[in-house]
């Protein structure tokens, strides 16, 4: 089912939370919502769902406006940070809940078949009888999407599904919930906070900042093309260094680079630790190491510009530096925004 | 003894426990050594007499309708209080102690004023033919008033706690609001209710200023259990007033020993394996 949000404005008593939001998610789309905490993100994760109305705009589901269907009949399956799974319900109860409570009357066997069904695709088989207070955190977020499942939604909305999981975990859900969604198609949207998780399992990734979309599009051409410093700083980690446009190219402290599009007049220039490289001869921005810290995949450098910046960069983990060598850092490559 | 990092659980576990020993314990055991001083024939001729019997039904009764009633009533005002918030909020929150505060003879004479034939209340309820001072009737209504404050007091820390996600989750799976208070929402306040139940039910069993005011104290119809006990007190006969406390000591004790049994069966979920 294709989601349409259509100039949608949401205000809470002190603030805007969502400022004139318009979205197309196309039907069996996996789209997630990406920004720092008060961008919005949840909010309109919440207006999709028919938890929170909107104070104006649309909200059309295919071509039905669904802005003012209450949250019951929206058909929408939502899996919440903390699980919500119902303390006193057995896993098996808990998927259960909304054919039981549905207008549809569904035979009994019918309903334990679906559970069935449902528990093997989480690959929970054995542990329908458990209650949640039993069981880990990441199975009781299967047994939450278990849950929404069942009552067979048009859409899916995952709300930081995974944020209170441990890293390992996160990963492994990351990578079957992406498999799950090529099995059932059903058009999903979530929320998250984590680059890397937005970048991981989306098709589709839209950035958010103070209640408005930044920027969307793929994972590729987001990370390949920031279009502004915000979502090059929030996608990653970043270099700033000061810099000045010129003809079309950009200075900064002993490294040039050829911009296009950008005004004469003061800029930053943005490069990830990737992007820099060690050298002992010049041309490049002369600096001074002043730690390592070595990691699984490389060493990552830290070294002080004698204007007093400081970069970070990696080099390959043969790579023979320590702190207190000079040398200069080289740009493989850089984005340049103006100031302001 | 298991050691434990915290210090002073010896000092403060004597003191609690002597404490306990001396206002809990000692009272209770001087009163059944009271009952146990009379034979077996007497004793059971004392309590199974018809007064006592009587007694005892009138109280029972009357405490399960009070109990029943502050179940729904206070469950209800627990719930107002937990998610509305209306002008004078704070004070029917205040309020809702004041059965505590009150005197219970004071609670006991305001009662009566408003509910004898020409009070403001009873006055109203005789044009329907309604008696409620000096009935059984009445002694319910006494006995809901010193007692509300137990089931709103109980739940309303558990319904503030209840995570608003729970219903949330229970509505985007389709339910309607009966069927998730029905099935969310009331198992969850099971256990608190329960405890509410036990405590309102044991206060009502006991309750004496507030009552024998409002109740008439005919034997045979509204002369309650621990009325019966002040008047064998009154007469000297410390045995027989004894072996009819033990009674209504047993009850309470019954009672509670059942409310603990069902709310450890109601919070069985929250058992890791």
């Amino acid at each position: 089912m294709k989601i349409r949000l259509d100039h949608v404005v949401k205000t809470f008593e002190t603030f805007r939370a969502v400022k004139d939001v318009s979205l197309e998610i196309e039907s069996g789309e996996l789209v997630a919502l990406l920004g720092p905490s008060g961008s919005g993100k949840t909010t309109i994760l919440r207006m999709v769902a028919g938890l929170e109305y909107s104070d104006g705009g649309q909200i059309y589901f295919g071509d039905q406006d669904a802005t003012d269907i209450p949250v019951r009949d929206r058909g929408v399956g939502f899996v919440f940070q903390h699980y919500a799974l119902f303390p006193h319900m057995t896993v098996a109860e808990n998927i259960a809940f909304g054919m039981k409570v549905s207008k549809v009357k569904r035979e009994k066997a019918a309903i334990e078949a679906r559970v069935a069904e449902l528990l093997r695709l989480v690959r929970l088989e054995n542990l329908g009888g458990r209650f949640p207070a039993q069981i880990s955190g990441g199975q009781r977020q299967r047994v939450a999407l278990a849950r929404a499942l069942a009552v067979d939604p048009k859409v899916l909305l995952l709300d930081e599904p995974f944020g209170a999981l441990d890293a390992n975990v996160r990963r492994d859900l990351r990578r079957w919930l992406r498999e799950i969604h090529s099995e059932l198609g059903i058009t999903t949207l979530f929320v998250t906070h984590d680059q890397e998780e937005a970048l991981d399992l989306a098709d589709r990734v839209v950035i958010l900042k103070d209640g408005q979309i930044v920027q969307q599009g793929t994972p590729q051409e987001v990370c390949r093309d920031p279009k502004s410093a915000f979502v090059m700083k929030f996608l990653g980690d970043a270099n700033v260094i000061a810099a000045e446009v010129r003809d079309g190219k950009a200075y900064a402290s002993g490294a040039t680079i050829a911009v296009s599009g950008l005004a004469d007049g003061k800029a930053e220039l943005y490069a990830r630790p990737a992007d820099l490289d060690w050298s002992l001869q010049g041309p490049g921005i002369p600096a001074s190491i002043t730690r390592v810290l070595d990691r699984p995949d490389g060493r990552r450098v830290l070294a002080t510009v004698e204007t007093g910046e400081h970069l970070e960069f990696d080099v390959e983990p043969e790579r023979a530096v320590k702190a207190g060598d000079g040398g200069f850092v080289t740009l493989r490559r850089a984005k340049v925004f103006a100031i302001g | 003894m298991r050691r434990n990092v915290l210090p002073g659980l010896r000092l403060s576990l004597g003191v609690t426990l002597f404490y306990v020993g001396l206002i809990v314990v000692l009272p209770i055991a001087a009163l059944v050594f009271k009952a146990a001083s009379l034979g077996p024939e007497d004793y059971w001729r004392i309590v199974s007499s018809a007064r006592a019997l009587a007694s005892y039904r009138v109280t029972v009764l009357a405490a399960l309708g009070a109990t029943l009633f502050n179940l729904f009533f206070g469950l209800a005002l627990a719930w107002v209080l937990v998610r509305y918030r209306f002008p004078g909020w704070r004070l029917v929150d205040a309020m809702v102690d004041l059965p505590f505060a009150l005197p219970t003879a004071v609670a006991g004479i305001s009662l009566t004023a408003l509910f004898t034939a020409n009070g403001w209340f009873g006055s109203i309820l005789a044009d329907f033919g309604i008696k409620v001072a000096y009935t059984p009737l009445g002694i319910m209504i006494a006995m809901c008033f010193t007692s509300l404050p137990f089931i709103v007091r109980t739940v309303q820390p558990v319904l503030e706690d209840l995570d608003p996600a729970l219903e949330e989750a229970a509505q985007s799976l389709g339910g309607s609001d009966f069927a998730i208070f029905r099935k969310v929402i009331l198992p969850l306040l099971t256990p608190a209710l329960l405890a509410g139940v036990s405590l309102s039910f044991a206060r009502c069993l006991g309750e004496f200023g507030a009552i024998i005011f409002i109740a008439g104290n005919q034997p045979m119809s509204t002369e309650i259990t621990a009325l019966l006990i002040f008047i064998r007190l009154e007469e000297y006969d410390y045995p027989a007033a004894a072996a009819i406390a033990s009674v209504l000591l047993i009850t309470a004790l019954v009672m509670l020993a059942l409310t603990n049994w069902m709310q450890s069966r109601a919070l069985r979920y929250t058992v890791r394996s």
